[in-house]
């Protein structure tokens, strides 16, 4: 603690020797990181100097070396409409979304976020400019520590995402893309890229580990992969009868079995799927099916991790803003700014309020973690009860960072859920039946519910329960060639039917020939309903 | 020590692109709008910026989803206030789960806004205006920029050093900034009597006062600058539109009961064609709506479109009543006057004569342009093609324009007919030009 106090007294007093003005004078001699609301570049990395110091050494965090971007209003709104990654392929469903973010914003509906963190190496992290040094101060131990630590650290980003590769791969991707409308035409590139966009959410391996990108690499291999096409086309090939194409299929009488086995069916990931074997894709289509289904894939442990990554974050900002006012490096003024943009932050209203919009992850996250900490510290009979390994321990750090690497949103409340929090948040469980006119509220916060709400709460932020789940079942690539999909439909949640005719379609792009969904009831097994692109047309 | 990178001087605009391609797939939604806007809205409005809904056909982004109205789920809820077990919670209304979930406006139901060039844009495409004559109508005014008077901010190339030299001896006289001379005179003395070897006291005393002195001064001048950045003035400019005279635009049109929806849509395209082109060229332009049928009257723009009147059609009333518009508030002599006529081309018998007298005898000498429509129905358009026969206006109109070189006349059946009645006004260009 004390080295800690001298060396943050140390960067103030090299703040004071490197700058003239009277205020940042009077600054390093009151001891604070700051005073007032403007900021510069020498505040900036004073302040964060201080913050990363506490938090390694009282939260023990562990991090990608930082880079701070400042952005203006307008380039916030950019990175919005581009899901949030500094580059990106062009397409029209992303001006779309600028346009809608951007009037959300110039009405005043919806405040642009202080910050944007992006998951690579190093963690680029981008501050708005409007915002003031108070708020730059919490926005870099709320992204540029806690974000940070968690994405270096949470097992789901450090088996599926590769932190380093992935801006490359990005400037890869918008580079290809381009030169694939150079050469192909806008239209063309469009086609392929609204349909791939439509299976985005069936673009993932949810069980398998992808392979590891690296950009060079990759870039080499598409080149390399091109080229040899290129070369080896021929136009005779074309002509040949089709019963000698069969081989890489499989033998022409195999059984339905051996043909699945071939394909490696059923297959979760349709756009890898559609990327492997569509025979009527071009190279370059099959690339973007690629670049898409890459993308995908990289946001998918993001998703998996909203209230995990926003809590960690949270509480991390909190714990560290306290620490730091302890120590009196802030001063009241900015403190009290703080504490109002950190409540504004985890508000959370009950379900019957008109501003409910479903459970705010930061709040239901940094409540999570600051329950895990009293319940290391002071735990009462009932945590002793519910968390024997980990009441009472005293070590709410470890417990923590244990808790970060170790979990996804889904088994983090399964696991950490006290009943002392569900009373807290006043939980309950109302049962939804569509074919009944009203609600049944199942269970409520008490001693027969907390499993049940536990439980239920955990499955709602399984992506893999919440998601229809469809699957490639079977194809014959030697017959008809109609691919065939199921859904396995689970307590008789249909798929909507407009927006699923639509993707049909559109798999109907990308695969070529005939493609049929159907519907078949997980637990009986039996088939509901079949739907297929030629009762659609076009 | 984090690396930090200022990206706030990037290019902005980065999804301009995106932004495009997503109007380009809109296109045809958009262009309905804005034809809904021409029609319904003021033909001044057509120039500026246009909020459109978010076009619903061919920008969906359709994915797998759940069907909200089947099935059974859960939702785990906060906040309960009163509920036990068992309770049961009546669902509201509309959209099954309602009260649940938070729902909140759909992304694709929205309105955005279009720049002007934007709006621009679609409009000419239903014209089928060629690419010159677009980039002329959308070039935005000329400036000038005009002296205005001095300002305490500017660039360095504008300094006016006149102004700053005078700021500058005032300031130096408020706070008596010693002169050079007075510090030569006090270095001449001390020279003086530094020569002397072996002074007395008195006179040693008087150097070291001297000197002090000297020293004082000298510290003044320093503190008090010759140029202080407050005596800095900067010439101001304003920028000043390129002078332009006035123009008044006449619209008449026949209102009888023959003209439907339809010909009233087309002859409102036909003049905000006419309204845009004077915007470009001129300051100020007024517009004046002169309706008839077998009488004339002024009326403003609600009334003119959308107000039928039932009656005969005698088209000299609408000419009478411009030129006795003109010759109350327009004179031709600081106005331009330009006219648009659009009609079904029906007239009086015996009205066509004095159509003709008007137009030569006065009307023509004053205007600088008159176009005039007369709108067909679609059938007839290959029927009629350019033959001279047709209705007795038609006629009677053929004859002025072989008179008048700045009379257009022509038939539309449809949008993209209007501009080769302005061909000539647009082909014109360079030469106005010139002579502006």
């Amino acid at each position: 603690m004390a080295n800690q106090t001298s060396k943050s007294g140390q960067t103030s007093r090299s703040g004071q020797i490197s700058k003239s003005t009277s205020k940042s004078g009077q600054t390093s001699k009151s001891g604070l990181l700051f005073s007032g609301s403007d900021w510069d570049f020498k505040t900036l990395s004073r302040a964060y100097e201080a913050i990363e110091a506490i938090a390694i050494e009282e939260l023990h965090l562990d991090i990608y070396p930082v880079q701070m971007e400042i952005i203006s209003s307008q380039q916030m709104l950019d990175a919005y409409s581009s899901v949030g990654m500094p580059l990106m392929y062009r397409h029209w469903s992303f001006g779309k979304h600028f346009l809608y973010q951007e009037l959300l914003y110039r009405k005043g509906g919806r405040g642009l976020a202080y910050e944007l963190v992006i998951n690579s190496n190093p963690c680029i992290v981008y501050l708005m400019e409007e915002n003031t040094m108070a708020l730059q101060a919490l926005v870099t131990a709320h992204a540029a520590l806690g974000h940070n630590h968690f994405f270096k650290n949470n097992h789901l980003f450090r088996q599926w995402t590769d932190a380093s590769a992935i801006l490359s791969y990005l400037d890869f991707a918008k580079g290809y893309i381009a030169r694939c409308e150079e050469r192909h035409g806008v239209a063309a590139v469009e086609a392929i890229l609204d349909a791939a966009h439509a299976l985005m959410e069936q673009g993932v391996f949810r069980y398998r580990r992808p392979p590891k990108l690296s950009s060079e690499r990759q870039r080499e291999g598409v080149r390399e992969r091109l080229e040899y096409e290129e070369r080896s086309y021929n136009d005779l090939w074309r002509t040949l009868p089709p019963s000698k194409g069969g081989d890489n299929v499989g033998e022409k009488n195999s059984n339905i079995a051996e043909r699945k086995k071939t394909l490696k069916l059923p297959e979760e990931n349709l756009l890898y799927f559609l990327e492997k074997n569509s025979l009527v894709l071009e190279p370059w289509q099959r690339e973007i099916v690629r670049i898409v289904r890459v993308v995908a894939q990289y946001f998918y442990p993001q998703r998996q991790t909203q209230v995990m990554n926003e809590g960690c974050a949270t509480f991390v900002h909190y714990t560290l803003m306290n620490m730091l006012f302890d120590r009196g490096l802030i001063s009241e003024g900015a403190m009290l700014e703080i504490l109002r943009n950190h409540s504004n932050v985890i508000f959370q209203p009950g379900f019957d309020d008109p501003r409910f919009s479903g459970i705010n992850p930061y709040a239901l996250g940094l409540d999570m973690m600051q329950d895990i900490q009293r319940i290391s510290t002071e735990p009462t009979a009932e945590d002793r009860d519910w968390f024997p390994d980990i009441a009472g321990n005293g070590n709410w750090r470890e417990t923590l960072l244990d808790a970060w690497a170790n979990h996804r949103d889904e088994s983090f409340i399964r696991q950490y859920l006290s009943p002392a929090l569900m009373r807290k948040w006043r939980f309950f469980i109302l049962a939804d039946a569509a074919s009944e006119p009203h609600y049944e509220v199942a269970s409520i916060h008490n001693e027969r519910g907390y499993e049940k709400i536990r439980a239920g709460l955990a499955q709602s932020y399984d992506i893999g329960a919440s998601r229809p789940d469809i699957q490639v079942v079977d194809v014959d690539l030697l017959g008809d060639r109609q691919l065939r999909l199921e859904h396995k439909v689970k307590n008789g949640i249909m798929l909507e039917e407009a927006s699923r005719d639509a993707t049909l379609r559109h798999i109907r792009t990308l695969w070529g020939y005939e493609v049929s969904l159907a519907a078949i009831d997980a637990q009986t097994g039996g088939r509901l309903n079949e739907r297929s692109t030629s009762q659609i047309g076009e | 020590m984090p690396i930090f990178v200022d990206r706030r001087l990037n290019p902005k605009d980065k999804s301009l692109g995106n932004r495009q391609r997503f109007l380009k797939r809109a296109r045809e939604e958009l262009k309905r709008s804005i034809r809904d806007r021409i029609r319904t809205g003021k033909i001044a409005d057509v120039d500026s910026e246009h909020a459109v809904s978010m076009p619903a056909r061919g920008t969906g982004e359709p994915s797998f989803s759940d069907a909200k109205d089947s099935g059974r789920r859960q939702h785990i809820l906060p906040g309960n206030k009163h509920f036990a077990p068992g309770d049961r919670v009546p669902k509201p209304g509309q959209g099954g789960g309602g009260g649940s979930p938070g729902k909140t406006v759909s992304e694709d139901d929205f309105r955005f806004v279009l720049s002007r060039e934007e709006v621009l844009d679609l409009f000419f495409e239903d014209l089928e205006l060629p690419d010159m004559v677009k980039l002329n109508l959308k070039e935005i005014l000329s400036f000038k920029p005009r002296r205005a008077g001095f300002a305490a901010t500017g660039s360095p190339t504008n300094i006016n050093v006149g102004r700053t030299m005078r700021n500058s001896h005032g300031r130096r006289i408020a706070l008596r900034r010693p002169k050079q001379e007075e510090l030569d005179a006090i270095a001449e003395q001390l020279a003086i009597l530094e020569v002397e070897p072996q002074s007395a006291a008195p006179v040693r005393q008087r150097i070291a006062a001297l000197r002090e002195e000297l020293e004082r001064l000298e510290r003044r001048r320093k503190r008090i600058a010759y140029v202080d950045p407050v005596d800095i003035r900067f010439n101001r400019f304003d920028a000043q539109p390129v002078p332009n005279a006035n123009a008044v635009m006449f619209c008449l049109m026949d209102v009888s009961g023959s003209m439907g929806e339809r010909e009233k849509d087309l002859a409102k395209r036909f003049f905000v064609l006419l309204h845009l082109f004077l915007k470009r060229r001129y300051d100020r332009t007024e517009i004046v709506f002169i309706r008839h049928t077998h009488e004339a009257q002024e009326v403003d723009e609600e009334t003119f479109f959308y107000n039928t009147q039932s009656g005969g059609t005698v088209v000299s009333t609408a000419l009478e009543e411009m030129h006795r518009i003109i010759e109350q508030r327009y004179p031709s002599k600081e106005w331009n006057i330009y006219a648009a006529q659009a009609s079904d081309g029906d007239n009086f018998v015996t009205d066509s004569e004095g159509c003709i007298g008007l137009m030569d005898g006065q009307i023509m000498r004053l205007c600088q342009y008159f176009a005039y429509v007369e709108i067909i129905d679609e059938r007839e358009s290959h029927i009629f093609g350019s033959t001279d026969n047709g209705t007795s206006l038609w006629r009677a109109y053929s004859v002025v324009n072989q008179r008048w070189p700045n009379f257009q006349m022509s038939r539309i059946a449809n949008a993209a007919d209007i501009y080769p009645v302005f061909r000539q006004l647009f082909a014109r260009q360079p030469v106005l030009q010139k002579s502006a």
